[in-house]
């Protein structure tokens, strides 16, 4: 019994409270409450690549600032300072993306770097082209049977061997010396050594450096035709040229 | 002519030249015909019987290595140029392999009517070869035994075969006035039976032939030293045609310097202390002479050349044949080993690669005697006797022949021919008689006989 009236006694209390407050709040403003913490600012991020566009092997600046961040970092690049410029050279294009971290949160930002590659590199110019040029310029010499003498019908591709040596200075070159297959293998080696000799001395006294030219005889171990009549032998007696490169 | 009268005069000129050529006496000998010449004709040859061996034993491997003797032995004999061997068909039935069964009127008397008669007998035992020969003169019944030997190796076609040559050496020694027989001697050659040439070398009879070289660069003119221990060749190289050294001894490239531009065909002094090769290290190709280790080189020739192919007289180190092609087509040249007293040898044609006898007498080379536009003329070898400059041709009508090569006994010639359809390796008696294919496989050129 005794409890029993005392929840009456809190209950009244309590609502008596409460009607007395409700006619209060209608009388005056009640007092402000205590200003919350300023929230953390938050970071700020930007980033730029200047040029945004170059050729493979070129580089370009890459500019970045960030504020109220303390960690900042550059995808493929890693840490970075907070404000910051770096060259870069990809090999292909190239999307930065940077991403600043601060008490006030994450901050992303993007540049974009568009390599382009470059035009195929000119073809090598001296090599492939001179050894095409080589073949498609240079005369071989024809020997009459047994001799090494340049025979007067052969002038004119000296004459032309010359002239192509001399526009393509760097052009270095063997003449190979053969023979037919009638003669003895010996002599003949002999014999493909004095026809090589001879053409080298005819290019030399032309004008052609003969530190250019190399000399080997073959004799008649490669012929370049192998009936046995006149029209193949005389293929086979002959100086021939052939490119080093 | 029918044969009987061409056989007369062939007989009388074989003696009409045998006799030049050993009294060195000059006689024009008519060129368009065929004569045989060497220095054992007008001497009459030792009839020599030879029935095979017999079987001293039942060992399963004994008759195949009876075989190989037989067959060796024969051979030898047969090609040596010293004997007569009697026909096998007038032979006794019953044949001896022992002293006491030669019954001496079988083989002293006709059918056989033998002067010598060789016999034996080859056994295996314990994988042990014996072979036992004697050579009788049976003519001689009192004291009929000339040699006998016994031979005895571990069993092996090789070494049956050695045996053979060994006994057939023993014979020709004794029945071919002393000068040692070449039954053991080598033949190096080269051959591209691999796809390159290389140097090869083989038995003076075409057996057990064998790779030297494996350089897969071209490999040419092997020339075997005096006394066997080292082939001196050329070969392309990084630098061109250099001289190059196997070690047989080794069997391995020893070092020999490059001397630059184009060097070949090496040629060693009787006393294998020098060198001659063709070099155009200074120009025109040359023939020059360095040491055996390639030092100390000095060229011989001066003029345009080509100047290749030297050759010694083994005999007195004194001279050098060698090839020159100064005045147009090569002719053959010989000189002092200083380079004095040139001599032109061969006066037309296309005259290459000279060899002097062991005798120091005689030159054997490949010419082409009529060349030019309408001429059929085929390279064929020579000999010439070099005091009277007088020749003989040996091959006739057989393809084409270059780079004849003297056997240490003077008796025989290796050359190549292409009488085959192709490059290969023949041997001949050098009055052009007894010719035999020695190679049979690839192309095979420039034989070398080994010294001894």
């Amino acid at each position: 019994m005794k409890q029993a009236n005392r929840k009456w006694f809190l209950f009244t209390l309590a609502l008596g409270a409460l009607m007395l407050l409700g006619a209060c709040s209608k009388k005056a403003a009640p007092a402000p409450p205590p200003p919350p913490p300023p929230p953390p600012p938050s970071p700020t991020a930007s980033i730029s690549v200047s040029p945004n566009s170059v050729q493979a092997g070129q580089s370009a600046s890459l500019t970045w600032q960030t504020s109220n961040a303390t960690d900042v970092s550059i995808a493929g690049i890693g840490a970075v300072q907070p404000n910051g410029s770096q060259s870069v050279s990809p090999t292909d294009s190239t999307t930065y993306h940077l991403v600043a971290k601060g008490a006030g949160g994450t901050q992303e930002a993007t540049a974009r770097l568009t390599v382009t590659q470059p035009p195929p590199p000119p073809p090598p110019p001296p090599t492939v082209s001179d050894s095409d040029l080589f073949s498609q310029n240079i005369k071989d010499v024809y020997f009459d049977y047994d001799k090494s003498d340049v025979r007067a019908d052969q002038q004119s591709s000296i004459a032309a061997d010359v002239q192509f040596l001399s526009q393509h200075a760097n052009v270095n070159f063997t003449v190979e010396g053969h023979c037919d297959e009638r003669g003895s293998t010996e002599y003949n080696i002999a014999l493909g050594d004095k026809r090589a000799n001879a053409v080298k001395t005819a290019l030399v006294n032309a004008g052609v450096n003969a530190s250019r030219v190399k000399t080997i005889s073959y004799g008649k171990e490669k012929p370049f035709c192998t009936e046995s009549n006149e029209a193949c032998w005389q293929q086979n007696r002959r100086g021939h040229f052939v490119y080093q490169p | 002519m029918p044969p009987c009268a061409r056989l007369k005069l062939r007989s009388k000129l074989v003696a009409a030249v045998a006799l030049v050529l050993l009294c060195g006496v000059a006689l024009p000998v008519p060129a368009q015909d065929w004569v045989k010449t060497g220095t054992s004709l007008g001497v009459e040859k030792v009839r020599l019987a030879v029935p095979d061996f017999k079987p001293a034993g039942n060992d399963p491997q004994n008759a195949a290595l009876l075989k190989t003797f037989n067959d060796t032995l024969w051979n030898d004999l047969d090609v040596s140029g010293v004997v007569e061997l009697v026909s096998k068909s007038f032979y006794p039935l019953q044949v001896p392999g022992q002293p006491p069964e030669v019954v001496f009127p079988a083989w002293n008397a006709p059918p056989p009517n033998a002067a010598m008669l060789a016999f034996g007998n080859l056994g295996v035992n314990a994988g042990r070869l014996t072979v036992q020969g004697w050579l009788y003169d049976v003519k001689n019944t009192q004291s009929p035994q000339v040699l006998g030997k016994q031979y005895s190796d571990a069993a092996s076609d090789a070494a049956a075969r050695v045996m053979a040559h060994k006994f057939a050496d023993e014979i020709i020694f004794r029945l071919g006035g002393g000068i040692a027989g070449i039954a053991e001697s080598q033949i190096y050659f080269v051959s591209d039976r691999t796809g390159r040439k290389e140097i090869w070398a083989m038995d003076y009879d075409g057996s057990n032939q064998h790779q030297v070289t494996h350089l897969n660069s071209i490999a040419i003119s092997p020339r075997i030293s005096p006394d066997n221990s080292r082939v001196a060749f050329s070969a392309i190289t990084k630098t061109g045609w250099e001289i190059m050294m196997y070690s047989l001894d080794l069997n391995r490239l020893v070092n020999f310097p490059h001397q630059g531009g184009t060097n070949l065909s090496p040629a060693w002094s009787g006393d294998g202390t020098k060198l001659a090769f063709s070099s155009s290290r200074n120009g025109a190709s040359q023939i020059c002479v360095s040491e055996a280790s390639g030092t100390n080189i000095r060229c011989l020739t001066s003029d345009k050349g080509p100047d290749v192919s030297p050759t010694w007289n083994r005999k007195t180190n004194g001279q050098i044949a060698f090839v020159s092609g100064q005045t147009g087509l090569p002719q053959i040249y010989t000189m002092q080993s200083d380079g004095t007293n040139l001599q032109r040898m061969t006066d037309q044609g296309y005259a290459v690669s000279p060899n002097w006898a062991p005798n120091g007498q005689f030159l054997t080379f490949a010419w082409v005697r009529k060349y030019g536009p309408g001429e059929p003329g085929a390279s064929d070898i020579y000999l010439m006797d070099i005091a009277s400059k007088q020749w003989v041709q040996l091959t006739h009508d057989a393809g084409r022949n270059d780079f004849p090569c003297w056997s240490p006994d003077g008796r025989h010639i290796v050359f190549q021919s292409r009488r085959s359809g192709k490059d290969e390796i023949w041997s001949m008696l050098a009055d052009g008689s007894k010719v035999q294919q020695l190679t049979f496989s690839g192309s095979n050129t420039q034989p070398n006989w080994s010294w001894k």
